[in-house]
């Protein structure tokens, strides 16, 4: 079992709000996945040119300084603001340059996301640990997925937890359990994406990335990988503009969807929809299984 | 006067606590639970014709085991609503969730807008009348009792179905295996009059519904096999 959260501010105003509403839609799915947490955000667009990066190290000794100034030497307009052991690091690079500086200088060093709005933060332990130590209360943004995990098909660490990136200002959060990932995973290598654990969602993240990358608009991927993916799922995709919402054909795992002036939003339990202003006159309904539904700005 | 409850206030195992008192006393009373904001498990196990009334939309498997009592959900209700009632009403004035009313053996169900997949899975007694459409593996394994769908069915209705009558006024997707179309005769007419007027269902037409059941080709033995063994 697990939790998605993701909300959708509709006016400037909401997006101010936005953290105050989705930490509480976070906590509340704690039961669904106390593992680890996890959270995409859209804020804060770089200028045009630079790239932003969310990077994680799980080396509490980490040299942060050292690494700004290496990443300044290499690059113009380079920043580093550190949130606990997340950096969102900017500068003027595309984001390959950016990966093939980090793999040959830190190689530890993961990256979370990449793009020019998202940001991911994730860790092992509860909802309600995370939601502290990234400050997601007070999130601005137009958008957020979030993610509770209670792990059935792989180890409990950060680098297992969602959301996972699928590309350029593009990630992934899975509620559900896919059957066909190591052949998948194996087939996909192939092609060139690269996996940095045994995690299932993670297949489907690389999955989506492969299409994305051959050409594929974000619906017809999702359409692709309703044929070719084997198991239980509630999808949510975060995108620069917006976020999708697919259930699996059979739809064992929850969703709901509800939509006011303000926002929209969906959740894996109306729940985590009821802390939001007007939730109990909203329009709210459960995605059909098999459908697209998509939001942008 | 009716019992308040906020449920902002006090637990859902209070709720339950102090409903589970009046199992068995023949209480007649009436509770009004407010503030439900999708939580799971309210009214579970009731045993006593209570009149509920949930202003608001619940989470998993309200009102599951319910015997005597009439709930009445003014919302929407999640996963497994009504789930191996016993007998009573349990009506949902907006839409269910997946497998609404699962291996209820008795009383009635009703839904005033949409029910989600596997509808009435394994029913074993209850009728369950539906306003709006249903999901994909509706009545899966039904054993008996009635499902009304006055709007449109989804995929593999009625797979592998027992002795329960499907009526449906709508389209159907799909038929479920050994699930096929029976005629409507006149007692069927009266039937499902008699569930709708229960349910307090109005303009929907007996005529305008199909009737569908078992084929009973899966579940007898059959005796062209007695050689396997």
């Amino acid at each position: 079992m697990c939790g998605i959260v993701g909300l959708f501010a509709k006016t400037f105003e909401f997006e101010a709000d936005l953290g105050r509403y989705l930490a509480p839609m976070l906590l509340e799915m704690t039961d669904r996945g106390p593992d680890s947490a996890g959270v995409a955000v859209y804020r804060n667009p770089v200028a045009e040119g630079l790239t932003k990066l969310t990077l994680l190290s799980t080396d509490p000794g980490f040299a942060w300084t050292d690494f700004e100034r290496a990443l300044g030497d290499s690059f113009s307009g380079a920043s580093v603001a550190r949130i606990s052991n997340h950096a969102i690091v900017t500068a003027r690079a595309t984001s390959a340059e950016l990966g093939a500086w980090l793999q040959e200088r830190h190689p530890s060093v993961r990256i979370n996301s990449s793009g020019n709005v998202i940001e991911i933060f994730k860790q092992k332990g509860l909802p309600a640990e995370v939601a502290a130590n990234f400050d997601v209360a007070h999130f601005a943004g137009s958008h957020a997925l979030a993610h509770t995990r209670m792990a059935t098909e792989s180890a409990v660490t950060t680098e297992h937890s969602h959301p996972f990136s699928t590309g350029e200002d593009l990630c992934l959060v899975h509620n559900g359990s896919l059957s066909n990932h190591n052949r998948l995973r194996a087939r996909l290598q192939k092609s060139g994406i690269r996996f940095t654990t045994d995690n299932d969602s993670e297949v489907a993240a690389g999955f989506l990335t492969w299409r994305l990358r051959e050409g594929d608009t974000l619906e017809a991927a999702l359409e692709r990988a309703i044929v070719e993916l084997d198991g239980f799922y509630t999808f949510a995709i975060g995108t620069r503009e917006g976020f999708a919402v697919l259930r699996d054909p059979i739809a064992c795992k929850p969703a709901v969807i509800a939509e006011t002036e303000q926002w929209v939003a969906m959740a894996s339990e109306y729940r985590a929809l009821a802390v939001l202003p007007g939730a109990d006159q909203a329009d709210s309904w459960e995605p059909v299984p098999g459908r697209i539904y998509s939001w942008s700005h | 006067m009716a019992v308040e409850f906020d449920l902002r206030q006090k637990s859902t195992r209070e709720l339950n606590a102090a409903l589970h008192r009046l199992n068995g006393s023949g209480d007649t009373g009436t509770w009004r639970i407010r503030n439900p904001h999708g939580l799971h498990t309210l009214a579970v196990g009731v045993d006593a014709p209570l009149t509920i009334d949930i202003e608001g939309h619940v989470g998993y498997y309200c009102a599951g085991m319910n015997k005597y009592a009439r709930i009445t959900i003014h919302g929407n209700a999640g996963p497994g609503v009504a789930e191996n009632m016993m007998s009573g009403v349990v009506r949902v004035t907006g839409s269910a969730s997946q497998y609404a009313g699962a291996t209820a053996h008795g009383g009635l169900l009703v839904i005033e807008g949409d029910a989600s997949s596997r509808c009435g899975i394994s029913m074993k007694g209850v009728d369950i009348v539906v306003q709006g459409v249903v999901g994909h593996m509706s009545a899966f394994m039904a054993q008996s009792g009635r499902l009304v769908v006055c709007g449109n069915a989804g995929d593999a209705l009625g797979d592998s179905l027992y002795e329960a009558r499907v009526y449906v006024r709508g389209t159907v997707a799909s038929l479920g295996a050994d699930c096929v179309e029976k005629p409507m005769k006149d007692k069927h007419k009266q039937e499902l009059e008699g569930l709708m007027n229960e349910a307090g269902i109005t303009g929907a037409d007996a005529a305008e519904f199909r009737r569908f059941g078992s084929a009973r080709t899966l579940y007898n033995f059959n005796v062209d096999n007695a050689d396997a063994y």
